[in-house]
């Protein structure tokens, strides 16, 4: 391995300076959170590493600046990609399903287990191992 | 040359799995005991034939043969021997190989140790296997062939994706992985054999006990040594996305967590048969589909491979197996009623039972998240996205109610609990409230948090109190010193007390989770060299950029000088003490791929990581922009993780013959 | 020791049976068809309403919005020098529909992103392409239209309303058959 000179190596490398070079707002980084990163498999803007949701979460604190609120810059992005873009389902169409399934799905097995109890309990109450 | 062993072996190994299994039809029909000895020795010749292929593939991959196809998607002149190696799981059609290559293996391990013990039995068992073989032999035989040559030969290879040539895990998560998704299918050819053969012998769980945990063994590692390898590569400092082929993996790991229980529930008192027959057919079905989820690029994910024609033949074969399946349990309803009852709803098998119950809960939950979108898409054109927060805020909750039915079932007895045994889950129920709410006077004010430590707690003190109880009970009939008779516990009861054992790493695990997700500090910021920045308790100076040159990359690092903030002492100035390091982030270019990847940087202590990534960097400017993560006590998953295999490992080793 | 007294077997319900079938034929048909769509093409909500305007700094000096072009047909191409070999491939079909349909009302506008500026002229010299164009360094533009991956075509009517997008390289017997009726109604 070869140490190059600093400045060989930066001409070299000029494609990577992407990022804004200002430290990313806490609140930026509440709403990047939102939203799904459109290029990546499964990340968030706030986490993930390309170019573009660097570039998305540049337009987020551009808007922020310009006094947008938070609904405002998530509804903004929704409009332009879709409900997809966020990351978790908003809870209101077919998509409720998807939140209120697991707690449907527990009660139901509680009450099938309890059944299932009470049915094999009660004859035998002097079994014993 | 290569490829035509390599296709050939591999057709031969199709024609002994179809072979076999008409033999053992034909044997069995006609009540000729020829038929299983040619059975076994079809199970031979696959295995033969299947490591003919393997060694074929991994020649090829390590003489740099690019002709084939495969070796030039996955390797490169620069990939090191191990990766090279590694490289035959690397993608599709390979992994389908390793899978096949593991499947023949413990094929023939079953056929050479049950043939004389089971005669009556083995040959639906058998046939069973040969089938699914026969599937994934045909797979690869065919459409998904690893041995097709390319038209010209190029000089070099494309190479693996940098993300996994990076890593040494790369080299043992996915056998282990597999080795717990095949593993699974030894017990579900044994139920499907019960159930095929229309009788109940002996209990087909207790044959297939270890089987069973050593596939379970091996996924829990496959799993954790996937988070593992998520945190140390993917740059964000987290360890589990719910990604869906994550999930792929866990769905199959939940469900057997539960048949693990409920098969000892079945060992001990004869009961729950039916659902044990229903729960093995469901996590068979889910090694299936997460194998579908993560080749056929359904639900696109980190580990997508590329789009191909396998997934019809994945959909056929999921198909067939469920119904089959199903309907054999169908047909056979009446030949497994339970012998007896439950005697109370406070019996160690009743909080199985429960146990049970969350588990598969849980379990539906990670699918529906995971299969959501697809349904969504399907019925109204229109995408969603199910993501981390859905499966944590569910999952979260069910996970605590898991550890109070783990708890208290360690807690109660079999059969019927009596007054001594509530007394005694009463008192580990104050002690546990009494430790959480010291944890909360020492600073721990998550709500969350303190329910889920206060769960894990409650849980800990249970397994404590049941080693104690025994050492005591054996010291006072042996004589033997407090520690030693610890010890002896785990030879005396290995199954119950590895199980104590295993809940403690558990513990341990969730006390890692918890404690990582609730007190996680993230920091973004831009430093120019020789500017200091503060975050929690630790202070980072960057020194410099430096630039690497290597065999297929061009790295850039940036070292920061860690400081450790104690109050009293000057902040980063110089190493003292020892408690001063140097962390390394870096960008690697690879000369195939565009974006750069970015290596991060970790320094790890019990207390906390502190995780380091370079996002960007000027060189002009002499400045990088980089994260830091500080995640508490995450090293504790991966002890937890070593804890839980750990004891499946010891609980799995073979015992002295009966 | 067997007790001849054993509890009724619990069967499950009949119908658990086929509420089970119920639930896993579907599902299993749902799998099938999700083999046919490709999971990252995203239906773009802009379909049907009114274009963002954009502000283009062309790589031929001056500046070019979406205003000026109400009346003409616009194929909106983002793209990047990097992105082989889709927009390679597709390059010489948008240039060839500039110069065959220039004079009929189209305008074809190519938005660089992503990118830099040397790369991407040199690719526009390669092809020798005459369309307008320029570079969107921020990606503000790309992301306004909802672009998630390179090449993306949007096409916007006279009006300025967009009425069609296509992720992946176009061609001329995909991009054809949508601009025509468009143009007939002039």
């Amino acid at each position: 391995m070869i140490r190059q000179h600093l400045l060989v190596a930066a001409w070299v490398l000029a494609v990577t300076l992407t990022t804004s070079a200002q430290e990313v707002d806490l609140r930026v980084r509440v709403i990047a959170s939102k939203l799904r990163c459109p290029v990546c498999q499964n990340e968030s803007v706030a986490d993930s590493q390309s170019e573009l949701s660097a570039q998305m979460r540049t337009l987020i604190r551009d808007k922020l600046a310009a006094g947008e609120t938070e609904d405002q810059i998530v509804r903004y992005f929704v409009s332009r990609y879709g409900e997809w873009i966020l990351l978790e389902p908003p809870r209101q169409g077919v998509l409720w399903f998807v939140w209120l399934a697991p707690a449907a799905a527990l009660l139901g097995g509680a009450v099938l287990v309890i059944a299932y109890l009470r049915r094999s309990i009660r004859p035998h109450p002097h079994l014993t191992p | 040359m290569i490829a035509l062993l390599g296709t050939g072996s591999l057709l031969l190994a199709l024609a002994c799995a179809v072979g076999g299994l008409g033999v053992l039809v034909v044997g069995h029909s006609r009540k000729d005991p020829r038929g299983l000895i040619w059975g076994y020795r079809a199970a031979i010749s696959i295995l033969t034939f299947v490591t003919l292929a393997v060694v074929d593939m991994e020649t090829a991959l390590v003489g740099f043969d690019f002709s084939i196809r495969y070796v030039a998607a996955n390797i490169n002149r620069v990939t090191p021997l191990l990766f090279r190696i590694a490289g035959l799981w690397g993608a599709l059609e390979g992994s389908i190989l390793l899978w096949v290559w593991i499947l023949s293996g413990l094929t023939v391990l079953v056929a050479h140790r049950y043939r004389s013990r089971h005669p009556g039995f083995l040959p639906y068992v058998l046939g069973v296997l040969f089938a699914i073989a026969t599937f994934f032999l045909g797979l690869i035989a065919g459409p998904a062939n690893p041995f097709t040559r390319l038209a010209v030969t190029p000089p070099d290879g494309v190479g693996l994706n940098p993300l996994l040539q990076n890593h040494l895990l790369m080299a043992i998560h996915p056998p282990l992985l597999y080795l717990g998704y095949v593993g699974f299918s030894v017990p579900y050819a044994f139920a499907m054999g019960t159930l095929l053969s229309g009788q109940h012998r002996e209990e087909w769980t207790s044959i297939t006990r270890r089987w069973t945990l050593v596939a379970w063994t091996a996924l829990t590692a496959g799993l954790f040594l996937g988070a593992r390898w998520s945190y140390d590569v993917l740059g964000w400092g987290g360890y589990w996305a719910w990604d869906p082929v994550e999930n792929a993996a866990v769905m199959p790991w939940l469900v057997a967590t539960a048949f693990i229980h409920s098969s000892m529930v079945q060992a001990r008192r004869q009961l729950l048969r039916g659902w044990n027959l229903a729960l093995i057919i469901l996590v068979f079905l889910l090694t299936i589909f997460g194998t579908f989820l993560t080749r056929s690029g359904v639900i696109a994910s980190v580990h997508s491979f590329t789009q191909s024609l396998i997934g019809p033949l994945f959909i056929a074969f999921l198909s067939v197996a469920t119904l089959v399946s199903l309907g054999a349990l169908f047909w056979r309803r009446k030949q497994t009623p339970d012998e007896g009852g439950f005697d109370s709803l406070l019996s160690r098998e009743s909080m199985m039972l429960i146990n049970n119950l969350i588990l598969v809960t849980m379990a539906f939950t990670v699918f529906l998240g995971t299969i959501f979108p697809l349904v969504v898409e399907v019925a109204t054109g229109a995408k969603v996205t199910v993501g981390p927060p859905f499966f944590d805020r569910v999952v979260g909750p069910l996970g605590v109610l898991l550890l109070l039915a783990v708890g208290s079932g360690t807690a109660l007895r079999w059969g019927r609990s009596g007054r001594d045994d509530l007394r005694k889950l009463g008192a580990l129920a104050a002690g546990a409230v009494a430790i959480t709410g010291a944890l909360a006077a020492s600073g721990v004010r998550s709500p969350t948090a303190l329910t889920a430590l206060g769960a894990a707690v409650f849980v800990a003190l249970a397994q404590v109190t049941e080693y104690v109880r025994g050492a005591l009970a054996h010291r006072a009939a042996t004589g033997e010193g407090l520690l030693a008779s610890v010890a002896a516990l785990f030879s005396i009861n290995p199954q119950r007390y590895y199980g104590y054992l295993t809940h403690l790493g558990l513990v341990v695990a969730v006390a890692g989770i918890v404690a990582s997700q609730s007190g996680r500090i993230e920091v973004q910021n831009h430093l120019t060299v020789g500017e200091t920045m503060q975050v929690g308790a630790y202070t980072l100076r960057l020194e410099s950029l430096e630039a690497l040159v290597g065999a297929d990359r061009i790295i850039v690092a940036a070292p920061l000088t860690i400081g450790i903030l104690d109050g009293t002492a000057q902040a980063g100035t110089a190493r003292s003490s020892g408690d001063v390091d140097i962390l390394r982030p870096s960008e690697n270019f690879f000369r195939q791929s565009r974006t750069p990847v970015a290596t991060p940087a970790v320094r790890s202590t019990w207390r906390d990581d502190l995780y380091v990534t370079l996002l960007a960097f000027d060189p002009r400017e002499q400045s990088a922009v980089v994260r830091v993560v500080i995640s508490p006590m995450v090293s504790w998953l991966w002890a937890g993780g070593a804890i839980m295999v750990g004891a499946g490992v010891l609980a799995s080793w073979p015992t002295r013959r009966r | 020791m067997a007790d001849s007294q054993t509890v009724t077997p619990r069967r499950p319900l009949p119908w658990a049976w086929i509420g089970m079938a119920a639930v896993v034929i579907p599902l299993l048909l749902v799998l099938a068809f999700g083999l046919r769509r490709d999971p990252r093409a995203l239906p773009s909500p802009l379909v049907g309403r009114m274009a963002p305007a954009f502000g283009l700094q062309l790589f031929s000096g001056g500046r070019l919005t979406l205003g000026e072009l109400r009346g003409r047909l616009v194929v909106l191409n983002f793209w990047a020098s990097w992105c082989v070999p889709a927009c390679t491939d597709e390059a010489p079909v948008l240039q060839a529909i500039w110069e065959q349909y220039r004079t009929k009302g189209v305008t074809v506008v190519g938005v660089n992103i992503q990118d830099h500026e040397a790369p991407a002229r040199t690719f526009i010299q390669r092809f020798g392409l005459t369309f307008p164009g320029g570079m969107d360094p921020r990606s503000v533009i790309a992301i306004d239209y909802g672009v998630y991956g390179v090449p993306e075509t949007y096409l916007i009517d006279q009006s300025g309303r967009t009425v069609y997008k296509y992720a992946g390289a176009v061609s001329v017997d995909l991009l054809t058959p949508v601009m025509a009726p468009l143009l007939e109604t002039r």
